[in-house]
């Protein structure tokens, strides 16, 4: 198996973005990453795009052919171009695709994007579909939403460990404190934990600032062998791990309702995979699409023990300049959560950190960092493990 | 609420009406909703029906504020993860009153009005629980 490593990274602009179509934001994510490494589109071998639900939401499929065409390489060039779905890991999913891709040696240069445009439905229509990531059969039918599945977690997680409103809201003061440094952020405002506490309850104890928002938004990088990245770029950032879980699509089924499994496997695969543990990591983007979601994932991961993840939190260890930084991006609260694209945008900004590259939210040293996506309630996990070293 | 077709619902009708689950006579372990392949012994289990008692407890719960589309009409409403006796557990409404509710909380089964597939659509019906 070759090494891997990535060579040009582009985001777009996340929020609501009336003007702008599915095509244009994906081409801009795919075109913008395509200079970013100094390519050219015959040098593309394939293509693999995450999106959780064009279906619903633009009622568009056949994504895969769709974004090759529009980005200029499938009328002349014919690169082959896969959709790729997990939910709101379908970004991760797609990331884990492209590398697997180079390092069987079957291709040399390959795209890995995700989009997701979802503000051309309204906002009720966008939560229904979002709930398809759920058990649509046994969890939908029954009134439940994604709020309240991930409400379900809190509660119990409060129940058995004694976490707080203020340690939930900790999460999203600190990911808005983030983003207002991310000039991509959908939210670029400071909020306290007062404001979360005082906004409206979702889904109990949930309020809507413990919330992601629904976001227009796409990112793409470019991987290459990481023996030829440094003809491309002076700053490849390598792969050095990546791991991918499944667990029980509804979470009534879960070995423990507070834990999510996949991200406890996902994790220790690409731990394996790298020769490294959580200490060895500087920074990780974690899938905060409840505040909830970040406690538990710190946890997952082995950032915090188990059930200390609200402590930590309230208490500034993942601050910027805290002892393990979470989110620098932002996170999917504050800079916005377009759930194909999460993914890949979780890459594209510890490439930017690990490049130096983070201006005023720049982890001072960074040298290894991790991404950590989730499809559903936790039914599926994708980590990802990028190092400035080979 | 979904546009679920007439069979798409009415051939899960019995789980749903009745808290018909399987049971897997190889390890013992019992599925609601069923399952026709047991996670523990998968080819070398032995799937059957079982009625369950619908006897249970709350595990954990939230109260919907923002309703999913087609229950807006319901909120503020209790959604809960229920263990039953058996073993397994599931996604239901709790009915009462959201400041009587706690982790723990036994509970029992009632047949209940789900929803409605559209203004015109299919009612479906479903166990929902209650305090017992």
């Amino acid at each position: 198996m070759r090494d891997v490593a990535i060579i040009g990274v582009k985001n777009t602009k996340y929020g609501e973005q009336w003007e702008r179509s599915f095509r244009d934001l994906v081409v801009e994510a795919g075109v913008g990453a395509v200079e970013d490494a100094g390519i050219a589109g015959e040098k593309i071998d394939s293509m693999f795009v995450g999106n959780m639900s064009g279906g619903q939401f633009v009622e568009q499929e056949h994504i895969g052919a769709l974004i090759a065409d529009y980005s200029g390489l499938a009328k002349n060039l014919h690169v082959p171009s896969t959709r790729v779905e997990a939910a709101c890991a379908s970004g991760g999913l797609a990331l884990r695709h492209g590398i697997c891709a180079v390092a069987s040696g079957m291709d040399d240069i390959v795209i890995a994007a995700g989009v997701e445009k979802m503000t051309d439905v309204p906002s009720n229509k966008a939560s229904s579909a979002l709930a398809a990531a759920a058990d649509r059969e046994w969890e939908g039918i029954m009134g439940a939403t994604f709020p309240g599945l991930y409400a379900m977690i809190a509660r119990l997680h409060m129940h058995m460990y004694g976490t707080t409103s203020e340690q939930l809201a900790s999460v999203a003061v600190k990911n808005h404190y983030n983003g207002q440094f991310n000039p991509i952020a959908q939210y670029r405002n400071k909020i306290t934990i007062e404001s979360v506490l005082n906004s409206i309850m979702v889904a109990d104890p949930l309020h809507i600032f413990d919330c992601s928002p629904i976001t227009d938004g796409a990112s793409a990088v470019i991987l290459a062998p990481a023996d030829t990245a440094h003809e491309y770029t002076d700053t490849p950032i390598y792969v050095r791990g990546t791991g991918q879980a499944s667990d029980t699509l509804a979470l009534h089924d879960r070995r423990d309702i507070t834990t999510l499994d996949a991200s406890v496997m996902a994790g220790k695969r690409a731990f394996e995979m790298a020769k490294m543990g959580p200490e060895d990591i500087d920074l990780v983007e974690v899938h905060d699409c409840f505040t909830i979601a970040e406690i538990c994932a710190i946890e997952d991961l082995g950032f915090a023990k188990k059930g200390e993840g609200g402590k930590v939190s309230l208490e500034g260890e993942t601050a910027i300049g805290g002892r393990i930084p979470v989110n620098t991006s932002g996170g999917l609260k504050s800079c916005g959560h377009p759930v194909g694209a999460t993914g890949i945008k979780q890459a594209v900004e510890i490439v930017e950190q690990l490049r130096g590259d983070a201006g005023k939210r720049q982890v001072d040293g960074a040298e290894i960092g991790m991404t950590h996506n989730v499809g559903g309630s936790g039914a599926t996990a994708v980590v990802h493990i990028l190092s400035r070293n080979r | 609420m979904i546009m679920m077709s007439v069979p798409r619902f009415w051939r899960k009708q019995i789980a749903r009406y009745n808290l018909v689950g399987t049971h897997c006579k190889q390890c013992d372990e019992y599925f609601y909703p069923p399952r026709n392949v047991c996670p523990s012994c998968r080819r070398g289990g032995e799937i059957e029906d079982f009625k369950f008692s619908g006897k249970g407890e709350i595990v954990t719960y939230t109260v919907i504020h923002t309703a999913a589309e087609g229950f807006e009409g319901m909120t503020p409403y209790v959604l809960g993860i229920v263990q039953l006796e058996e073993g397994p557990r599931l996604t239901s409404q709790i009915v009462g009153d959201a400041k009587d509710m706690y982790i723990g909380m036994k509970v029992k089964p009632v047949f209940r009005r789900l929803g409605q597939s559209g203004e015109r659509g299919m009612i479906y019906y479903g166990t929902k629980f209650v305090p017992a």
